[in-house]
């Protein structure tokens, strides 16, 4: 069903699109996604002064050209960075446009000299049209991708240590400079070689997508290389395969279109960064809080507090502190909790359910024994933090966190101690079975 | 190639490629200027790629561009390119760079796409959208009387708005611009400015869009800013030098499309991009031929007045201001070697701090004379200095002093002369010299 031409163009851009999802890996991680727009873009006016001063299409000698001024480009950036007051965005910037304005001032030259086969194959750097691929092309992407693979598995120690912290692997006497170089070596070849295939305006979408998409899916860098890459493999193939069957559509924006895509769907339904999973995230956060303002207004309503404190109640630990219990209504917990009354009651039934509250005939609750005890816990709980978030406001941000119900098990024990005395003194600790207060 | 005959070109198209060049040109630059210092540039690089499938179906709805609705759409295409990628940044994760990039790659495919599946006797190609179409300023038609290209009115009312925008948000542009946290604690939004900034860009984008193309709207969005930010401290003068870059663009492109059949748009990219290497080169105060005049003028400063120091030194030991002089390899080895080297002793013989004698040697003349006692006074007192105070060993001082002597004016001299009650003699034992009047 596939013919011979379409396999070889299928292969060609699976391999490269998952060549491309290993570098773009690193690219994207230490920030160089948008440098390798700039070199993409760079890289145009090197085919047409190839073509020019070869006077005919030679895929090596147009590849070579583009290298050439894309490293130049980029050199550029740098340079500019270094020794002018203008910022690195501003750099990619002109560079970017000011090397694509020629290439295409260039192209459009050599059309207008009439030049054999001119147009066709200046378009094809310009926006991409992997139909055109070729056997011998097949071998440079295949050669160019496994070269990537080869240098991401021997230096995944040296890539990861660079990536993330370039100060501290020149510290431990790595070649971080030279590591930096190899990466923006490799990156440029993955741009160069995409090139016929993709064109110089997306190239760098090859880098990007399957990395950015990859990011959502782990937090582990093997992993993530090993997603991207699978990615890529995928965008290639779907793109080319799309492309096959609706001709006259452009290869190149059909595979960045698959991107988006896989980049999209990573973004909504990614486990546990996707957009989805983080929604699902905040719900059970809202309704935790929910529950726990309920269980809080519970408490408040039922136990005598001001009694405790001063003593005229019994202060024994491991007992119902007061008795006898004070029966609340609906309507009490929803002014207490300013909740909607909707919201209160789905707490209230549910606690009803498993035990923790009895409904009395005239629709009052009461707490059970175990209900009792899991409303002075997240009492206990609540205003352990909130004593905390007054004591120690600067460590709030980094430390509180309300939806946990007992401050235990993110706090120090000693730290929890002063809290409970502190707590203690103002008669504001509810008697926890097994937690309460000691006499 | 021969040289096409300038005067064979036409004064209308002439005047109306560069007048609606020039047009579009300006309300990018002016634009572009905030872009630059916010080091947002390549926002609106992303801008201008992400309207480009707005612009592909409207045009395949109305089968015009830059209609009102259009523009009004764009703005809001903008926008939403600021806020998808503000969004993908902050709660997805995803790094700023590689959220752009993802952004703009996906949207400028989908335009490449639509572009590809429209019918084929929708006049839009993909030529014309990454070079515009301003060779086709002579359809013009009559607007307040006078014939003007389709174009210009809808450039004129952007140039407008660009320039009112520009003109009533001054002072909120320019503290958001410098200091957003002052901004805000001031009461004006950041947010609000950022956003109302993106969505003029998308307007200046759209309407210059279908003049001059995608890649010379990010060439004048950016070009432009970045030169005149070379040239000036000021944002007044950095707006209006955008402004004069961008219209020598627009002159720059239409002579070197007719010079060398280029196409117009390729050649304004390259002609502000030659303009920028123009000012980081020669730019007053931050190009480089200044930035190394003032390296040069440092260095041969210091050099030549080490150099009276020597022959200075010379005549102390020998204790004669006869003698037969320093040979002039000698002092030339002592001053560097370099080239300033053999630069200074030129410039001092023609300054008369030294004369040449017999042999190939060097004296110094009564004026030199009194401006090496001066330096080495200074080298002394702070000699003198740093032992009393810092109490450091005596072979620690000649190197900081050495350093130091040439940054020591008279002023300095004499409140570290009173400081240290008029000494005499260095910690060394020499003689502190007193500049001398010559007679």
């Amino acid at each position: 069903m596939i013919d011979y031409n379409t396999a070889v163009v299928l292969a060609g851009t699976s391999l490269l699109g998952a060549g491309a999802g290993l570098i773009g890996t690193f690219a994207v991680l230490r920030g160089r996604a948008l440098l390798g727009d700039a070199l993409g873009h760079a890289a145009l006016p090197g085919v047409c002064l190839a073509f020019l001063m070869l006077g005919r299409r030679s895929l090596a000698a147009m590849l070579v050209g583009a290298w050439l001024t894309g490293v130049l480009g980029i050199l550029v950036v740098a340079g500019l960075r270094r020794a002018t007051r203008i910022k690195e965005d501003a750099a990619i910037g002109i560079v970017l446009s000011v090397f694509f304005g020629g290439g295409l001032a260039l192209s459009r030259f050599i059309q207008t000299q009439a030049m054999q086969g001119s147009q066709a194959g200046l378009d094809t750097y310009i926006i991409g049209r992997a139909a055109g691929m070729l056997q011998g092309d097949l071998f440079w992407i295949s050669a160019a991708a496994l070269a990537a693979l080869l240098a991401v598995i021997a230096l995944f120690k040296e890539f990861r240590l660079v990536t993330f912290d370039t100060g501290f692997a020149r510290v431990q006497g790595w070649p971080a400079a030279s590591l930096d170089l190899l990466l923006m070596g490799l990156v440029s070849l993955i741009v160069v070689i995409g090139l016929p295939a993709v064109g110089a305006v997306l190239v760098a979408a090859l880098l990007i997508l399957p990395a950015a998409a990859a990011r959502f899916w782990t937090e582990r860098l093997g992993t993530m290389l090993a997603v991207a890459g699978a990615f890529g493999l995928v965008m290639g193939a779907a793109g080319t395969a799309i492309s096959a069957t609706v001709s006259r559509a452009p290869t190149g924006a059909l595979i960045v279109l698959v991107g988006t895509c896989l980049f999209g769907a990573s973004a909504l339904f990614a486990p546990r960064r996707g957009a989805a999973a983080r929604w699902v995230d905040h719900v059970r956060f809202r309704r935790r809080l929910r529950e726990q303002a309920v269980w809080r207004a519970v408490y408040e309503a039922t136990v005598n507090e001001a009694a405790v404190y001063e003593g005229t109640a019994p202060r024994r630990p491991a007992a119902p502190p007061i008795e006898p219990l004070r029966p609340i209504d609906t309507d009490e917990l929803v002014q207490r909790t300013s909740y909607k009354s909707a919201q209160v009651q789905r707490v209230l039934r549910q606690a009803e359910r498993t035990g923790l509250l009895t409904r009395q005939f005239d629709g009052r609750y009461l707490p059970t024994t175990a209900g009792l005890d899991r409303a002075a816990r997240v009492t206990r709980g609540y205003r352990l933090w909130e004593r905390f978030m007054s004591e120690q406001p600067e460590l709030t941000g980094s430390f509180a966190r309300l939806d946990v119900e007992s401050a235990d098990e993110v706090l120090s024990s000693q730290v929890v101690a002063e809290l409970e005395a502190g707590l203690r003194a103002l008669g504001r600790l509810p008697t926890v079975p097994g937690k309460g207060p000691s006499l | 190639m021969t040289w096409p005959d300038l005067s064979a070109m036409d004064p209308a198209q002439a005047f109306w490629t560069i007048a609606v060049g020039a047009l579009s040109n300006a309300s990018c630059a002016v634009l572009g200027c905030y872009l630059v210092l916010r080091r947002m540039s390549l926002l609106g690089d992303a801008i201008s790629h992400a309207i480009l499938p707005g612009i592909v179906l409207a045009f395949l709805l109305t089968g015009q561009t830059a209609s009102g609705p259009m523009l009004l759409g764009a703005v809001g295409i903008g926008v939403l390119t600021a806020v998808v990628t503000q969004t993908l940044h902050v709660s997805g994760n995803v790094p700023e760079d590689a959220s752009m990039g993802v952004v703009f790659t996906s949207l400028f495919a989908l335009g490449v796409v639509l572009i590809a599946l429209a019918p084929s006797n929708v006049d839009l190609d993909l030529d014309c959208v990454l070079m515009g179409r301003l060779e086709e300023v002579l359809v013009r038609e009559p607007w307040l009387g006078v014939e003007v290209p389709l174009k210009f009115p809808s450039l004129l009312a952007v140039l407008a708005a660009t320039a009112a925008f520009v003109t009533l948000f001054w002072k909120e542009l320019k503290i958001a611009s410098f200091d957003p946290a002052l901004a805000t604690a001031m009461g004006i939004s950041a947010a609000v400015v950022h956003y109302l900034l993106m969505g003029m860009v998308a307007a200046a984008t759209v309407a210059a869009f279908d003049a001059v193309g995608s890649v010379l709207v990010i060439a004048m969005l950016i070009v432009p800013a970045a030169t005149a930010h070379l040239l000036t401290d000021r944002l007044g003068w950095m707006v209006g030098w955008s402004v004069v870059v961008a219209i020598i663009s627009a002159v720059l492109g239409y002579l070197g499309d007719i010079l060398f059949d280029t196409g117009v748009a390729g050649m304004m990219a390259v002609g502000a991009g030659l303009q920028f290497l123009l000012a980081v080169l020669l730019a007053p105060r931050h190009g480089l031929v200044s930035k190394l005049w003032h390296r040069l003028t440092l260095s041969l400063r210091i050099v030549s007045e080490d150099l009276v120091a020597v022959l200075y030194r010379f005549e102390e030991t020998t204790g004669e201001t006869q003698t037969a002089g320093v040979p002039w390899n000698l002092c030339r080895r002592i001053a560097g070697g370099g080239l300033t080297a053999w630069l200074a002793a030129p410039l001092l013989w023609w300054r008369g701090e030294v004369r040449p004698v017999s042999g190939g040697r060097l004296r110094l003349t009564p004026r030199g004379r009194q401006s090496a006692q001066s330096l080495v006074r200074s080298h002394r007192l702070w000699e003198a200095f740093l032992g009393e105070h810092f109490q450091l060993p005596l072979d620690h001082l000649h190197e900081s002093a050495e350093r130091v002597e040439h940054f020591i004016g008279p002023k300095l001299q004499q409140r570290l002369a009173s400081d240290l009650h008029q000494p005499g003699r260095d910690p060394h034992g020499k003689e502190i010299p007193v500049a001398k009047e010559p007679e």
